[in-house]
């Protein structure tokens, strides 16, 4: 049952299923019965240039009646009442959501596998996978014992609002648990759109340039926490680590830094300290909210 | 890439104030798309074109205006113009800035009929 709807992208697939569940719909999910959406083909019945015409019907020919609107409406409004009810259905619940962002190949989902092989044992966590296509990801994930939901955002490049809060009715989390969002290897585009996550993690390889944070402004800007990964392999590399953490502080003074190596292990301890820290955080407010059961 | 995105978002709410507003036809969109948005004004027109075919706002105009990037100067106390987000202060050389104009992405008027 949709219960989050509004949308615009039609090929989005959960699970292999069109987002709404509406199997069997040649590739249409938006044909609702309960919803008014018109977005395939873009229909609109009253376009047509009415010129002269009135509201109440009267006519004055040669007059145009267009006018003009004061809108100073967000264009990412919709996405972002989105992210606000996906943030209201974690703070009830007392869940941790991070949105894990980075560049294709930084090691996201190693990093995932490594993370919850160290803490799905005492805190239950779950995880929403974004990728154009396939679902290895979420299988990947789902080895090491925890739920995994695949979402495929078929042409589009980044997870939004929207396609979470679908993912939330599938997944349906548990309480006090951490959801991690894997978002699109992209730097760009994921930035730019609020999941309703309590905080955005930037994941950067050292094998890519220290000058990534520069390049990519946005994103370390939107983030809290960079984590710094493959860094077994610094010793083969020139990779300037210091730099890359200057660079990123140029972008956001308050970005917090963090060395790890999904490989070897090698520093993550500190990170799984930040996600409890975090999670900590997130349950305070559950224990003190009147909507905790 | 996500220009496309941002378009079917306006599209949607032009589809929304048609209704509330009671109007058929969009002949002019205007939008404040701030200089670190994130978005490329070039693709943004590509997209809105393509995306505003066949609707109420096909063929519509578009107007862009992009308010400048202004951050908070911490050191300083005062506000300074910055051209990118990693642009240090102008005057004192620190990058404690706060982004305090430049992240406009809206929708400012319509002209309809």
């Amino acid at each position: 049952m949709c219960t989050v709807c509004g949308c615009a992208e039609g090929e989005v697939r959960i699970e292999g299923r069109p987002s709404h569940g509406q199997e069997g719909n040649g590739g249409h999910p938006h044909v609702h019965d309960h919803h008014d959406h018109d977005q395939a083909g873009h229909h609109h019945d009253h376009h047509h240039h009415d010129y002269g015409r009135g509201e109440a019907g009267a006519s004055v020919p040669g007059m145009s009646q267009s006018r003009m609107i004061q809108l100073e409406q967000d264009i990412l409004s919709k996405n972002n009442s989105y992210a606000a009810r996906n943030r209201a259905y974690f703070e009830e619940r007392g869940i941790l959501a991070l949105n894990l962002v980075s560049s294709p190949g930084s090691g996201k989902t190693t990093l995932l596998v490594e993370t919850l092989r160290r803490m799905a044992a005492d805190v239950p966590c779950s995880v929403i996978e974004g990728d154009q296509q396939t679902s290895n990801d979420a299988e990947r994930i789902r080895e090491t014992g925890v739920k995994a939901l695949q979402i495929n955002t078929g042409k589009g490049c980044h997870l939004d609002g929207h396609m979470i809060g679908h993912a939330l009715e599938h997944l349906d989390p548990d309480e006090g648990s951490c959801v991690f969002i894997e978002n699109v290897g992209n730097l760009v585009c994921p930035a730019a759109f609020d999941l309703g996550e309590a905080h955005k993690v930037a994941i950067l390889s050292v094998t890519e340039g220290e000058d990534k944070p520069l390049k990519y402004p946005d994103m370390f800007a939107a983030a809290d926490l960079m984590l710094l990964n493959k860094t077994d392999l610094l010793p083969h590399l020139d990779f300037d680590v210091d730099l890359a953490i200057a660079n990123a502080r140029k972008v956001n003074p308050g970005i917090k830094a963090l060395c790890v190596s999904a490989r070897s292990g090698e520093g993550l301890e500190g990170w799984i300290n930040w996600i409890r820290a975090a999670h900590a955080m997130q349950r305070i407010g559950h224990v003190a909210s009147p909507a905790a059961e | 890439m996500h220009e496309m995105a941002l378009c079917e978002s306006i599209l949607g709410i032009l589809k929304d104030q048609a209704e509330s507003q009671a109007f058929s036809r969009v002949d002019r969109v205007c939008l404040e798309v701030g200089l670190l948005s994130g978005v490329e004004t070039e693709a943004l027109r590509f997209g809105f074109d393509v995306v505003m075919r066949g609707s109420l706002a096909e063929g519509a105009r578009l107007e862009i205006v992009s308010p400048p990037a202004l951050a908070w100067c911490m050191p300083c106390a005062e506000q300074v113009e910055i051209k990118q987000r990693f642009d240090p202060c102008p005057t004192c050389g620190s990058h404690q800035l706060q982004v305090t104009s430049g992240e406009e992405l809206r929708i400012k008027e319509l002209e309809v009929s």
